[in-house]
C-alpha cells in the first residue's frame, strides 16, 4: 500500500519549493497515494538483471569546440526579469535574518 | 555572530584524532563554457557572458565543452587516477538563486575520474599519501552579491544581486578519501594538499589557479574522534576557504572549536560552516539534514562520455611532469645545495630559473638573480619576481655578457636597471647607456703604456717580480678608461707589457 | 479565394510556388478564418497577423527572386506555443510564463522561417504539455471541431483543432506520451511523432527531456512528410540529436506500395479495453490490408502492461526537475508574499500562484521518484521497463515492418468528463506511450469514424526507430485506402465550423 502520508507530501512540496495550504496537502496526499499506488508496478516487471534506459537511442561523446559565441546583451538577459539591478537580476533577501 | 570557545591546539592534538577530508573545486581555463559557448572571462561586465544555455532560459540544452572533458581527464591523470571508460552527468537538484535551472549540472555515481594517490610533501620533508576518492566534472554558479543591511553580508541583507557570467564555467572537483594521521600536522597537511593541487592544473595549463579570484576552491571536512576510538566522528563542511593560508588557518580552527565541544560533552553538528577571512574564525551555515536530497538522475539532455583509450592516452602523452617529480630532477640536475634548492621552492622561483637555465644560463648564475638582485627588486616593489618587466630569457642573455667578459657584474646590474626601466632589449640598454667592456686593446695598451711610463718605479718592481705591485698600474689604467674595461684583462696586459 | 482553406499544404505550395497565389493570400485567408473562428475552438492563444503577413511578404519576394526555400514555400503554420520564438509570447499554457517575450527562436522555428513558412500564431495546449485535453491549459481548453462540446485531444489540442478546424493548413506539435497522435486521432488530422532525436529539441519547453520529440500535425499524410523533411536534421545545439538523416519522407509518401509489407498486431493493444467504434475501426483497417495482400501477424509485447507505469515515473521526475527553473528570478511571474519576504518564500508563493493543479501533482510525484530511498523502487525501476519495452519491439521488428496499433481508446471525450480523474486521463495515451519510451516513430491516420458517436478514429503505425519513412510508408497506404473508399480526406466529412455554436 501507498506511504504517501500527509508529512511526506509537505517535504515533498517543499523540496519542490511549493507553497501548499493545508486544503491542498490533503488533497495531494489521496491523489498521489491513488497514482504511487497504480505506478508502483514497475517494480514487478523488473525484477533480475535489466539494463536501464536513459536515452531512448544510445549515443555517446557529442561534444562542441571550445570556440566563444555570441553571448546576450546585458540589456537582452535582463529583459524578462521581475526586478533588476545595476546589471544584474533582483532578488527579495536570500535567508531570514537571524 | 561571536567566535565560539576554543581549546588550545597542543591539547587538542593530545586528545582527538584529527580526520579531514578535502574537495578543491578547481575552475578550468577554457575560453568558452562548460555546456554553452559564452565567454569563460573573469571581470566582465554583470550579465554580458550569458546566453539562454547558461541563465537557464526555457527551451535552452547545454551542449558539452570538449576542451573541458579533455582538461578534466587531464587533471585525472595527474592525480594518478583511472579514467572511467564510460561516464554521465547528472543533475544535482537544488533551489538557489545563483543556480540558473535550480539544479546543478554534475557527475554522480559514475565520475570520469576515480581512485587516485598524491604524495605531498611537508616543510620538515615528511611525506604524506592522500588518497583522491574522484575528480568530477560539473559547472559553477552564478555571483551573488548581497545589498543592504548592516552588515553586507547574506544575513540581514535587504535584497541581492544576481550576475551569471560565471554560471556554466567548467569546474572539475576533486575529493579526497578521509586523511588520517596527519596529527598535528593536520592543518599543514591540508594547505600542502591544496598548494600541490593549484601547483598541478597551474602546471598544466588547465587552471589559471588563481585562488584571489576563486580559480581553485577548498571545502575542508574536518571530524575529531577520541584517541583510540573506532568510529569516526561527526565532521563539519567548512566552505569559502579561498587561499592556502586559510585552508591552514580554518582546519586549525574547526579542531580547535570541537575539541572543546566534545571536551565539554556536546555534541558535534554535522553542518556546512562558513570561513570567515578577516576575523579567522567559522560560523554555522546550513544544517545538513534530511531536507538536503539533491534527487540526482543522469541528466538526460545529455549523453554518456566514453573516452577511447587512444584519447585518454594521447592526453596522458602531453602532460607536462609532475611537479613533485620535477623538482626532484631538477635538484639533482642543477647541483644546489639543500637549503638553497628549498629556499628556490618556498620563494616560487622555480619556473623563472628553470626558464633562465633553458635560455642559456649557468643554474648557479640564475639562481643568483633571481634570488637574489631581481628578488630584492620585486620585494620593494612588492611584486612577484614574475611580475617584474624582464624575461628570464633577458636575464640570460645578461649572463652570457658577464661569462664572455662583455660586461662586469656592476656593468650588468645597470643592464638589468636599464631593462626594468623600460629601456629595450639588453643589447639596446649597453648601447644606449654605454656600457660596453673596452676591447679594444690597441686604446688599452696605449693607456698602460702611458701609465708604466709614468711611473717608472712601479716597472721596475714589477720586472724584479713583485707583482702585486701592478695594482697601482692597473687602478690608473681603469680609471683613464672610466671603469669601462675587465680588469682581468688590464692585468695580463699590464704584465706583459711590462716585461 | 476562401476554397483556398480547404486545400492540402502540397496543394497550396504548388498554387504558390507556380505563382495562381501568393503566399500573402494564402496567409491572409488564413488569418481571417482564425481571427473569425478561434473563439470557437480557441485554438490559438496569440495571433500576430503583423508577423505572419510580413513573412509571406518576403516569401513572394523570394518567389519572384527565383528562390524557392523549401517544398512548403510559403504555406503559413501554427505553432505550438511550447516552442519558444522571438517575435510572439510564448507561454506552454501557463500562467507562470504569462507575457514571456523569449530572446532567442527554437531551432524549429528557425527552420521553418528559412523555409519560408509564415507563422501565423501560438496555439493552445495543456500546462508545459502534461494533459491529454487542453482542459490544463491555464488559459482554458481548445475546442474539438468535430463537436464543440468535446476535447480535441492534448496536449496538442490546439494545433490539432487549429488544423482539423482549417484555421492552419499545417501545425507543429510536441509529443512527449502521445501529445501530437492522440489530438490528430480525435479530430480526424495526421500527426507524427519521428523518431526521437530527428527534430531539434533546442527552444522547445521541456517537460520530459528524453521523452520529448516535435513533429508535425496535418490534415494529409504528403503534408505532414513534407513538414517532417523541413524540420528534421541534425542540429548541434541538441546533444540527443541524431547525426544523420533519416532521408525524405515525402518521396516515401510518393513511393509508397504494399510489395513485401508486414503488419504486426500488438496482442496486448488490440481489443481490450477500447471503445467498441474505435475497435471496428481498427478491425476495418487491418481487413483492407489483409485485402490488399498485406500479411498480418500477431506480436506479443508484454511489457507494455507497464509502460503507463513507467511513463508516469519517468515523465514527472525529469519534469520535477525541468519546471525547478521557473522561480521568478530571470523571467516569468513573481508573486510577492506580505510582509518582507525571503526569495525562498517568493519562490514558492509564485510557484503556488503560476502552476496549475495538474502541474503540481506531478512536480511533486516527480519529486517523490527521485527523493533518495524511492530513487530505484521508482525512477530506476521505470527506466528498466524502457529496456524491457525496446526488447519487445526489437522482437516484433524482427517479424513486422511496422505494428498498428488504434491510436486512442475512444473518440472524443466531453470537456469536463475526466478532469477530476488524473488517472483515467493518463489512460488516454495508453497505446502512444511505448514510442516515446522506446524513442520509435508513431504516426496516427485517421481511419473513419466510430458508429456509436460519428466522431473521428484514428490508427497508429509504429515502425523501428529511425525508419521513419516505414511508418509513412504504411501511412500513405492506408490513407489512400480510405481515400479510396470515401473520395477525400475524412477532413472533408468534418460539420461546418461556421454553422457550429459553442
Ligand atoms: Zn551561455
Amino acid at each position: 500500500m501507498s506511504e504517501v502520508t500527509p508529512d511526506l507530501v509537505r517535504h515533498l512540496a517543499s523540496l519542490a519549493r511549493i507553497l501548499v495550504t493545508e486544503e491542498e496537502v490533503q488533497k495531494l496526499t489521496g491523489e498521489l497515494s491513488v497514482i504511487v499506488d497504480s505506478v508502483a508496478s514497475v517494480n514487478k516487471a523488473v525484477s533480475g538483471d535489466v539494463a536501464a534506459t536513459s536515452h531512448p537511442i544510445p549515443m555517446s561523446n557529442v561534444f562542441r569546440e571550445d570556440i566563444v559565441l555570441p553571448s546576450l546583451t546585458q540589456a537582452e538577459a535582463l529583459s524578462a526579469a521581475p526586478d533588476s539591478a545595476e546589471g544584474r537580476f533582483k532578488v527579495p533577501a536570500i535567508l531570514d535574518e537571524e | 555572530m561571536s567566535k565560539e570557545q576554543l581549546m588550545p591546539y597542543e591539547k587538542a592534538i593530545e586528545q582527538f584524532e584529527v580526520v579531514i577530508g578535502l574537495e578543491v573545486h578547481v575552475e578550468l581555463n577554457t575560453k568558452s563554457k562548460m555546456f554553452c559557448g559564452c565567454k569563460n572571462e573573469f571581470g566582465s561586465e554583470p550579465n554580458t557572458n550569458v546566453c539562454p544555455i547558461c541563465i537557464g532560459l526555457p527551451g535552452a540544452l547545454p551542449s558539452v565543452n570538449k576542451k573541458a572533458v579533455e582538461s578534466s581527464i587531464a587533471i585525472g591523470l595527474a592525480l594518478g587516477c583511472d579514467i572511467a571508460k564510460t561516464c554521465r552527468f547528472a543533475r544535482k537538484n537544488y533551489f538557489y538563486p545563483d543556480l540558473a535551472k535550480n539544479f546543478q549540472t554534475s557527475q554522480y555515481d559514475e565520475p570520469i575520474a576515480f581512485g587516485g594517490k598524491l604524495s605531498i610533501e611537508l616543510a620538515d620533508g615528511q611525506s604524506f599519501n592522500v588518497e583522491i576518492e574522484r575528480a568530477h566534472m560539473e559547472e559553477d554558479a552564478g555571483k551573488l552579491t548581497h545589498v543592504g543591511g548592516s552588515t553586507g553580508r547574506i544575513h540581514g541583507a535587504d535584497f541581492s544581486l544576481v550576475d551569471y557570467n560565471r554560471a556554466g564555467v567548467p569546474l572539475v572537483e576533486i575529493v579526497t578519501k578521509p586523511i588520517f594521521g596527519g596529527g598535528d600536522k593536520a592543518p599543514e597537511l591540508a594547505a600542502a594538499y591544496v598548494r600541490a593541487i593549484r601547483e598541478i592544473v597551474k602546471t598544466m595549463n588547465v587552471s589559471d589557479a588563481r585562488m584571489e579570484r576563486g580559480n581553485v576552491r577548498c571545502d575542508a571536512n574536518v571530524s575529531l574522534r577520541p584517541k583510540g576510538q573506532e568510529k569516526l566522528g561527526t565532521r563539519t563542511e567548512t566552505k569559502n576557504v579561498n587561499s592556502i593560508r586559510s585552508v591552514e588557518s580554518a582546519v586549525r580552527y574547526e579542531i580547535q572549536r570541537q575539541a572543546h565541544i566534545l571536551a565539554n560533552g556536546g555534541t558535534i553538528i554535522q553542518e556546512t560552516r562558513h570561513w570567515h577571512e578577516d576575523r579567522g574564525y567559522t560560523s554555522s551555515g546550513r544544517v545538513k539534514s534530511d531536507a538536503e536530497d539533491y534527487r540526482y538522475f543522469p541528466e538526460p539532455d545529455l549523453v554518456p562520455v566514453e573516452p577511447s583509450a587512444d584519447w585518454v592516452e594521447s592526453i596522458r602523452a602531453a602532460l607536462p611532469e609532475n611537479p613533485e617529480k620535477r623538482r626532484k630532477r631538477l635538484s639533482a640536475e642543477w647541483g644546489f645545495s639543500e637549503l638553497e634548492f628549498r629556499d628556490v621552492v618556498n620563494a616560487d622561483l622555480l619556473d623563472v630559473i628553470y626558464a633562465t637555465v633553458e635560455a642559456g644560463a649557468k643554474p648557479q648564475a640564475a639562481r643568483k638573480w633571481w634570488s637574489g638582485e631581481l628578488a630584492r627588486i620585486a620585494n620593494a616593489e612588492n611584486k612577484s619576481v614574475e611580475e617584474l618587466a624582464i624575461t628570464p630569457a633577458q636575464v640570460a642573455e645578461i649572463q652570457t655578457l658577464i661569462d664572455s667578459g662583455e660586461l662586469t657584474d656592476r656593468m650588468a646590474r645597470d643592464v638589468v636597471a636599464g631593462v626594468l626601466a623600460g629601456e629595450g632589449e639588453p643589447r639596446a640598454v649597453i648601447e644606449q647607456r654605454g656600457l660596453k667592456v673596452v676591447s679594444d686593446e690597441g686604446a688599452l695598451i696605449a693607456a698602460i703604456d702611458l701609465a708604466l711610463a709614468a711611473q717608472p718605479d712601479v716597472l721596475e718592481k714589477i720586472r724584479e717580480g713583485k707583482l702585486q705591485a701592478a695594482g697601482a698600474v692597473i687602478g690608473a689604467v681603469m680609471k683613464a678608461m672610466g671603469g669601462q674595461a675587465d680588469a682581468a684583462r688590464v692585468r695580463e696586459l699590464v704584465l706583459e707589457r711590462a716585461k | 479565394m476562401s476554397d483556398l482553406i480547404h486545400k492540402s499544404a502540397a496543394e497550396l505550395a504548388q498554387l504558390i510556388n507556380s505563382k495562381q497565389v501568393s503566399s500573402v493570400e494564402v496567409t491572409s485567408a488564413f488569418f481571417d478564418r482564425s481571427e473569425k473562428l478561434n473563439h470557437k475552438t480557441f485554438s490559438y492563444l496569440h495571433l500576430n497577423r503583423e508577423n505572419a503577413l510580413a513573412a509571406a511578404k518576403l516569401a513572394d519576394q523570394a518567389l519572384a527572386a527565383g528562390k524557392v526555400h523549401s517544398p512548403l514555400h510559403g504555406v503559413p503554420i501554427a505553432v505550438k506555443d511550447v516552442l519558444v520564438t522571438k517575435d510572439a509570447p510564448t507561454t506552454a499554457g501557463s500562467k507562470i510564463l504569462e507575457g514571456w517575450m523569449p530572446q532567442y527562436d527554437a531551432t524549429v522555428v528557425v527552420k521553418l522561417r528559412e523555409a519560408g513558412l509564415p507563422i501565423l500564431g501560438k496555439t493552445n495546449m495543456d500546462e508545459f504539455a502534461m494533459g491529454s485535453s487542453t482542459e490544463y491549459s491555464a488559459y482554458g481548453p481548445s475546442r474539438n471541431p468535430w463537436d464543440l462540446q468535446r476535447i480535441p485531444g492534448g496536449s496538442g489540442g490546439g494545433s490539432s483543432s487549429a488544423v482539423a478546424g482549417r484555421l492552419a493548413p499545417l501545425a507543429i506539435g510536441s509529443d512527449t506520451g502521445g501529445s501530437i497522435r492522440y489530438p490528430a486521432a480525435v479530430t480526424g488530422s495526421v500527426g507524427t511523432k519521428p523518431t526521437y532525436g530527428a527534430v531539434s529539441r533546442y527552444g522547445v519547453i521541456a517537460l520530459a527531456s528524453s521523452l520529448d520529440q516535435i513533429g508535425p500535425v496535418t490534415n494529409t499524410v504528403l503534408d505532414a512528410a513534407l513538414l517532417q523533411d523541413v524540420i528534421s536534421g541534425h542540429d548541434a545545439k541538441d546533444s540527443t540529436s541524431l547525426p544523420n538523416s533519416l532521408g525524405s519522407m515525402a518521396e516515401a509518401v510518393r513511393n509508397a506500395d504494399f510489395k513485401g509489407l508486414r503488419v504486426g498486431v500488438v496482442k496486448q493493444l488490440s481489443s481490450d479495453g477500447f471503445q467498441a467504434g474505435v475497435s471496428e475501426r481498427f478491425q476495418d483497417t487491418i481487413s483492407k490490408l489483409t485485402a490488399n495482400g498485406v500479411e498480418i501477424v500477431e506480436v506479443d509485447c508484454p511489457s507494455f502492461e507497464y509502460s503507463v507505469a513507467a511513463y508516469y515515473l519517468i515523465l514527472p521526475a525529469e519534469a520535477s526537475s525541468n519546471l525547478a527553473k521557473y522561480d521568478s528570478v530571470r523571467f516569468g511571474m513573481r508573486i510577492l508574499p506580505e510582509g518582507n519576504p525571503t526569495i525562498e518564500r517568493v519562490m514558492a508563493a509564485t510557484r503556488e500562484a503560476g502552476f496549475g493543479p495538474e502541474v503540481k501533482r506531478r512536480i511533486i510525484l516527480g519529486t517523490y521518484a527521485l527523493s533518495s530511498g524511492y530513487y530505484d523502487a521508482y525512477y530506476g525501476s521505470a527506466q528498466k521497463v524502457r529496456t524491457l519495452i525496446q526488447q519487445d519491439l526489437a522482437k516484433a521488428f524482427a517479424k513486422v515492418d511496422v505494428l498498428l496499433t488504434p491510436t486512442a481508446p475512444t473518440t472524443a471525450f466531453k470537456i469536463g468528463e475526466k478532469v477530476n480523474d488524473p488517472l483515467a486521463m493518463y489512460l488516454n495515451d495508453i497505446a502512444t506511450i511505448p514510442a516515446n519510451l522506446a524513442g520509435i516513430p508513431g504516426i496516427s491516420v485517421p481511419n473513419g469514424l466510430a458508429k456509436e458517436d460519428g466522431l473521428p478514429s484514428g490508427v497508429q503505425i509504429l515502425a523501428p526507430a529511425m525508419q521513419d519513412a516505414q511508418a509513412y510508408r504504411v501511412a500513405a497506404l492506408i490513407e489512400n485506402l480510405y481515400k479510396a473508399e470515401w473520395g477525400d480526406y475524412l477532413i472533408s466529412q468534418a460539420p461546418d465550423l461556421e454553422a457550429l455554436n459553442v
